[in-house]
């Protein structure tokens, strides 16, 4: 352990970054996290059992007052004109069957509720684990003629936040028994500790040994994925999951694996279970 | 992808109340001094000029320099003494106009 | 690749300027031009202090996107009230942000928005009234970069 982070220190030393050991740590803001003064968040939770931490928290704990205040007001949280977007596409005709969304899917208040927090699920058809950008395209091949949306374009983030947006508050909860998604953890899990790039730094190093500190001027979450796709100030527009994994594993100077293949696949299964109990947040807002 | 814009005025006061209106607008507002990857300036277009009237009379505006962040949000107040209809309007530099109305019943 | 810790720590810095306004070398607003557009806005009037608030953070976790409010004491009467309030930072590439136009009808000169700040800087912002009389307000917020530059 004590070499580890030795390794750390010199990896971050080298390049001017730092992560503020004893002097500066800040405890994720004890506050509550409350939509439109109705919908209670669950936002810290107990861990689920193999996990390495007691308690998950929502990366919203680690934001500033400002930033949190916008995630509490739907009205004000830039997140939502994605959403607004999404649901306008949900209604839209688009393919050769001339079907939109709602043709087979109705009212996603409803039909859509507890999808958010129960994806990845197991597909058999693929073999594979299957997020909902994942699904949007199956349904759009195979129900709507339509062509499959590219990674972040189109509509797959406003459409996909839609869909997670229905299940605004409810826990996230993974079903692992179903097909080979254990397997899928299991490398996930791997991805999340196997250090990488310039740097040499894993998921874990910040998100689970150093969350709380400081990295530079960063203060170090959990990195839970339940706010995803989230609304990130630093570009003023939603970002999706597989971006931010990428963005990441990016600033780790190391060459980052394409959306939605099998190590970033494993490694959503993975992260996405690391939140288990905690609240759908899309779209979240981050720094 | 332009969305419409996002008003909020609450659907009923009392005469003399001092009501809160929040609006967002989907908008990049470019700056005019980013460049693209080739190094060449992408050209400012930005919201310039936000209107609130209420029954046909200004109640508040804004000249907007792109300072202001995309998606722009402004949140201000209005006193409200008879029902009736307020007008948005943004103004984009291409002399687009983005408008919306909200009606308020005042007692 | 070489970097040293200088050359990097520039060109993460260039980088994340780069994001928000693109050029690295481009001058910037500085305190002396703020004050010129202060001088110029008052015109005759010497701008006092109180009567108007500025509400800022005082750390930005991002400076593409920081909130910021204005509020004038003011009774907002038909005969006296809150013509203007302009904002000007002074350390981004211009030192112009909004001009609220207030009437009696708003009822409270109050407002805020979010701006862009480029770096740690001050931000200003200035009143006037009906009788021409001018007030003034400065915060300073300081303008975090991300943990990895990235």
């Amino acid at each position: 352990m004590k070499k580890h982070v030795q390794q750390l220190g010199v990896a971050i030393g080298v390049i001017g970054l730092s992560f503020a050991s004893t002097s500066i740590v800040a405890e994720p803001v004890d506050d509550k996290l409350i939509i439109d003064d109705e919908i209670e968040m669950i936002s810290r939770a107990k861990a689920p059992e193999g996990h390495p931490l007691p308690e998950v928290i929502s990366g919203w704990h680690y934001r500033t007052p400002e930033t949190r205040a916008i995630e509490t007001d739907t009205f004000q949280n830039p997140g939502m004109l994605g959403v607004e977007q999404g649901e306008e596409i949900w209604n839209t005709v688009e393919g050769s069957e001339g079907k939109s969304c709602a043709s087979c899917h109705d009212d996603a208040a409803t039909s859509m509720k507890g999808v958010g927090a129960a994806y990845p699920k197991w597909d058999e058809d693929s073999s594979k684990p299957i997020n909902i950008e994942g699904r949007i395209n199956k349904c759009r091949v195979e129900n709507m003629g339509a062509e499959a949306y590219k990674f972040d374009k189109g509509g797959q983030k406003p459409l996909t936040a839609y869909i997670k947006h229905q299940s605004l508050g409810m826990p996230v909860e993974l079903d692992l028994s179903q097909g080979e998604m254990q397997s899928w953890w299991d490398q996930g899990k791997e991805t999340y500790y196997k250090r990488t790039g310039q740097l040499n730094l894993s998921c874990a190093s910040c998100h689970e040994q150093n969350n709380g500190k400081y990295i530079r001027a960063d203060h170090l979450s959990q990195g839970n994925v339940n706010g995803f796709p989230t609304y990130r100030l630093k570009q003023n527009k939603l970002i999706s999951l597989h971006n931010r994994f990428r963005g990441c594993i990016r600033d780790t100077r190391a060459e980052f694996p394409a959306a939605f293949s099998d190590t970033l696949m494993g490694l959503e299964v993975y992260t996405t279970w690391r939140g288990t109990g905690l609240s759908v947040e899309t779209p979240a807002v981050r720094q | 992808m332009a969305s419409k814009p996002r008003v909020k005025v609450p659907k009923s006061a009392s005469a003399g109340d001092i009501i809160t209106i929040k609006t967002l607008l989907s908008h990049t507002m470019e700056s005019g001094i980013r460049k693209d990857k080739d190094g060449n300036v992408i050209p400012r277009k930005i919201i310039n000029k936000f209107v609130c009237e209420f029954n046909g009379a200004v109640v508040f505006s804004c000249d907007i320099d792109p300072a202001i962040a995309a998606n722009p949000y402004l949140e201000f107040k209005a006193k409200v003494t008879e029902s009736g209809t307020f007008k948005f309007m943004w103004t984009d530099d291409d002399g687009t106009v983005f408008e919306t109305e909200k009606d308020i019943s005042v007692s | 690749m070489n970097l040293n810790r200088r050359q990097l720590l520039t060109r993460t810095v260039g980088v994340s300027l780069a994001g928000l306004f693109g050029v690295q070398s481009r001058a910037f607003a500085t305190p002396e031009a703020v004050a010129e557009a202060v001088k110029s806005f008052s015109g005759d009037s010497e701008p006092g202090s109180g009567r108007i608030k500025l509400t800022t953070p005082e750390i930005a976790e991002n400076g593409n996107s920081v909130p910021i409010g204005v509020s004038v004491d003011s009774p907002m009467s038909d005969d006296d009230y809150v013509t203007q309030v302009v904002i000007y930072a002074d350390g981004n590439p211009n030192p112009d942000v909004i001009t609220f136009n207030f009437t009696p009808a708003s009822g409270e000169a109050t407002a805020s928005t979010r701006m862009r700040l480029a770096k740690t800087q001050n931000v200003v912002a200035v009143a006037k009234m009906s009788d021409g009389s001018v007030f003034t307000d400065t915060r300073n917020i300081k303008v975090t970069i991300g943990g990895c530059g990235g």
